[in-house]
């Protein structure tokens, strides 16, 4: 099991709107 | 931390998940870095789902250390909300499950003003003030809360 993190930033507060749901961002310099 | 399975399905349940990569997305680590004033990595936010923060974990921490912060976050939400009952809840699940990491001290604290805040009972602070004798009592929530003391 893995985090399916997004990567349009816009768009994941979009949803988080839509859906009420809280967002986590999350500035990385892991490998992508 | 990301590869332990219960950071994963905590994210997953409570967050909508976005990373922004500090190179291979320069522009937008720019764009948000100066947006919430985060110019370090790793850098976490929480964000309300209208994009205002209300938590933030800077720099790496342990598996349990980051959960405890997440949980504290979701506390802090709720507080600011003015959903006292929640917020409490959240704290006190800090205490409950993750009573050894240094969020702990911080969500004993918040859990007694929560309280506070959802009955108007002085005595919420004073068992919190008693609770910092037992417990946490090096921290400096213990020091915050001693004003509290009967």
């Amino acid at each position: 099991m893995e985090i399916q993190w997004r990567h349009d930033f816009d768009e994941a507060l979009k949803d988080g709107r839509e859906r009420k749901k809280p967002v986590l961002l999350d500035f990385s310099a892991a490998p992508m | 931390m990301y590869p332990d399975e219960r950071v994963v399905r905590f994210i997953t349940d409570h967050f909508i998940p976005v990373r922004v990569h500090v190179r291979d997305q320069a522009s937008e680590f720019q764009r948000l870095g100066e947006r919430y004033g985060a110019h370090w990595t790793p850098t976490i936010l929480e964000l309300a789902p209208d994009g205002t923060e209300t938590h933030r974990v800077e720099g790496f921490v342990e598996a349990p250390e980051l959960l405890a912060q997440l949980t504290l976050g979701l506390g802090e939400a709720a507080f600011k909300a003015k959903n006292w009952r929640e917020a409490e809840r959240h704290f006190q699940d800090v205490l409950t499950r993750y009573p050894e990491t240094d969020s702990a001290a911080e969500a004993l604290y918040w859990a007694g003003v929560s309280r506070y805040r959802a009955t108007n009972d002085a005595s919420a602070l004073a068992e919190t003030a008693a609770a910092f004798e037992k417990r946490y009592s090096d921290s400096t929530w213990a020091k915050k809360s001693s004003i509290w003391k009967e």
